[in-house]
């Protein structure tokens, strides 16, 4: 059997650096220890004299590092073009742009898909993850970089959930945060949603208990399950009903069996195949199960806006009104806690029936809003216009 | 030094009268916001940093895009999680009136704010008076629409909103008429007869 593409070797042309040595190893939430840790990263834009107009974008929990440019290994466009890039509301003629695999992910940096020193593959027994360690990988790779102070620090779902942790962790080295669509504790319904995704993934006999790299194997069908069941929450009912709504698929009537009669069952064991293409299974149980413990209050003395004290940092959280993975709700909680402590917060509801997956789309006003945010930000920072 | 008037930024007549109580460099809560043109103004011609709380998500979303900071959220109820004296001034431009509970956001606000700057359309003023006198009907309750229309104004006078204030603990430091200049308190009556429009500067009793 063939080792799974999506085993990931040096030679795959990713840029990578090492962000942890058995000298300096990387300390986990955990208390467990990482003695080798790679973070894959992309960069656009050029770093100023100063270093002061640095944008580190943090991604979701299927997305990888490029953000800005194709995935020359899956050869998947871009996946926040009408945000970053020349003239867009993240200036690459302007800011310096940094976006990194996340710790635990499997598009270059060290996760559970990773070798040993002793040749194996790491499976479950890599160590669990949570957000703040990957946060702190993430601030190991841009000390590598020779950068300390960030200008924005952006990104949306688990993304947010590294955004807020950057600007606890790298104290008032942030100098403006945009969270987008996420809430800062995982829901118990998130928890069981991934759960179920998880059971999915291990139920799968080609898991094999987590060695399914060393076996050759590959647990493709309950990683797919794993998919379908995540993905509908990332939509709302309103545009599952405008997409799909009862619509049988190619078909006139009912079959009286259980092949895709319906559209949107089609629909999403296509979003299932796709996707086990390009992930890894372990990967997708790690990075879950730090979402799963991410709660900043819990952090905190229980209280949320002590997260937030004495924070220089300007805030601007976005929500979209028909987001029930992180709801408005959720974003106003965040909210309140923020200018509980003082901080300098803007906060901006989309009307949109698109769902959570909205963070991702052409919303104008969502844009009008990130540009103007961002732009009120870099002149506050004295960051000259760009160039035309 | 005043800086000379910014022509981009819109200069309405009540707001003018407020910003002339904003030093520069203060930082400054206006509460329900609007579109932000007094925080602009606040920014240009006074040096003032701004933050804003608007109810109408349309007008929070037309803020930040100006780069202006502002939250969605309800006077009535989001105020108590800011923490004491945060700000130095906190400001009710034409929104005193239309509040569920003026007493517990204004209590809320000298808690947040040393300052609390109100404007507020004076329902004492002779042409008011005259009107009831005359028709038996008090104007100008209802946008228009009807004393029992939504969002529908408390119609309340100058001396209704100095009663306030003591109730609040606050003493009233400077009172205008909006177009006009500042009086002391002594002349509240006369202000009450004479003036349509009001800005009100609130202070802590001292201890």
């Amino acid at each position: 059997m063939n080792a799974p593409a999506r085993t990931l070797s040096g030679a795959d042309g990713l840029k990578r650096l090492s962000v942890a040595t058995p000298d300096q190893p990387l300390k986990l939430d955990s208390g467990r220890t990482l003695d080798h840790v790679e973070i894959a990263y992309e960069t656009w834009g050029t770093l100023n004299a100063d270093k002061s107009n640095v944008v580190v974008v943090c991604h979701a929990l299927t997305m990888d590092q490029f953000a800005a440019s194709p995935n020359p290994i899956t050869n998947r466009p871009a996946w926040w073009p009408n945000v970053i890039g020349p003239g867009k509301a993240i200036d690459t003629n302007r800011f310096f742009v940094v976006c990194s695999n996340i710790l635990g992910g499997c598009m270059g940096s060290t996760g559970p898909s990773s070798l040993r020193p002793d040749g194996s593959h790491w499976g479950t027994d890599f160590p669990v993850i949570t957000i703040a360690d990957m946060v702190r990988a993430q601030i190991a790779l841009l000390d590598r970089l020779g950068i300390q102070d960030v200008f924005l620090a952006i990104g949306g779902s688990i993304g947010g959930m590294q955004v807020l942790e950057w600007t606890i962790q790298a104290r008032n080295r942030v100098f403006a945060a945009i969270p987008i669509a996420v809430a800062p504790r995982q829901s118990a319904q998130n928890i069981g949603f991934y759960e179920v995704g998880r059971q999915a993934i291990m139920a799968d006999p080609n898991w094999r208990g987590g060695r399914y790299l060393d076996e050759g194997t590959r647990p493709d069908r309950g990683l797919a399950v794993a998919r379908m069941a995540a993905h509908i929450t990332y939509v709302s009912e309103a545009s599952l009903k405008q997409k799909f709504d009862r619509r049988l698929q190619d078909r006139q009537s009912k079959t009286f069996g259980f092949d895709a009669d319906f559209q949107i069952e089609s629909y999403l064991r296509h979003q299932g195949q796709v996707f086990v293409d390009r992930f890894d299974a372990n990967s997708y149980l790690y990075i879950t199960r730090a979402m799963d413990y991410f709660d900043l209050a819990n952090e905190h003395e229980g209280v949320l806006a002590n997260a937030f004290r004495n924070l220089d940092t300007r805030f601007c959280v976005f929500s979209f009104s028909s987001d029930w993975h992180y709801t408005p709700e959720e974003a106003r909680d965040l909210v309140r806690a923020l200018n509980a402590a003082g901080c300098e917060t803007s906060y901006v509801t989309i009307e949109t029936d698109k769902g959570h997956d909205a963070f991702l789309l052409d919303e104008p006003e969502y844009e009008a809003a990130l540009l103007g945010f961002i732009d009120a930000a870099a002149s506050a920072r004295g960051l000259p216009k760009a160039r035309a | 030094m005043t800086p000379a008037p910014n022509p981009n930024v819109i200069r309405r007549a009540d707001h003018v009268a407020i910003a002339q109580f904003i030093n520069r460099g203060e930082l400054v809560l206006d509460v329900g916001c609007g579109d932000g043109q007094l925080m602009e103004l606040l920014q240009s011609e006074r040096g003032a940093r701004t933050r804003g709380l608007e109810v109408e998500q349309a007008g929070v979303n037309r803020c930040v895009a100006k780069g202006l900071a502002v939250v969605q959220g309800n006077a009535d109820a989001d105020l108590p999680v800011y923490p004491d004296d945060a700000y130095d001034v906190a400001i009710l431009s034409k929104t005193i009136q239309e509040l569920a509970r003026p007493k517990f956001v204004l209590d809320e606000l000298s808690r947040i704010a040393r300052r609390v700057v109100i404007s507020f359309r004076n329902y004492g003023h002779w042409r008011v008076r005259t009107a009831l006198l005359t028709t038996g009907r008090i104007p100008n309750l209802g946008h228009g629409a009807g004393w029992w229309s939504d969002g529908a104004r408390r119609p309340c006078t100058a001396r209704d909103m100095a009663e306030l204030a003591a109730e609040a603990g606050l003493t009233i430091a400077a009172a205008t008429a909006v177009g006009g200049k500042p009086v002391t308190g002594k002349s509240l009556g006369r202000l009450n007869w004479t003036a349509d429009e009001l800005v009100f500067v609130l202070e802590r009793k001292k201890a």
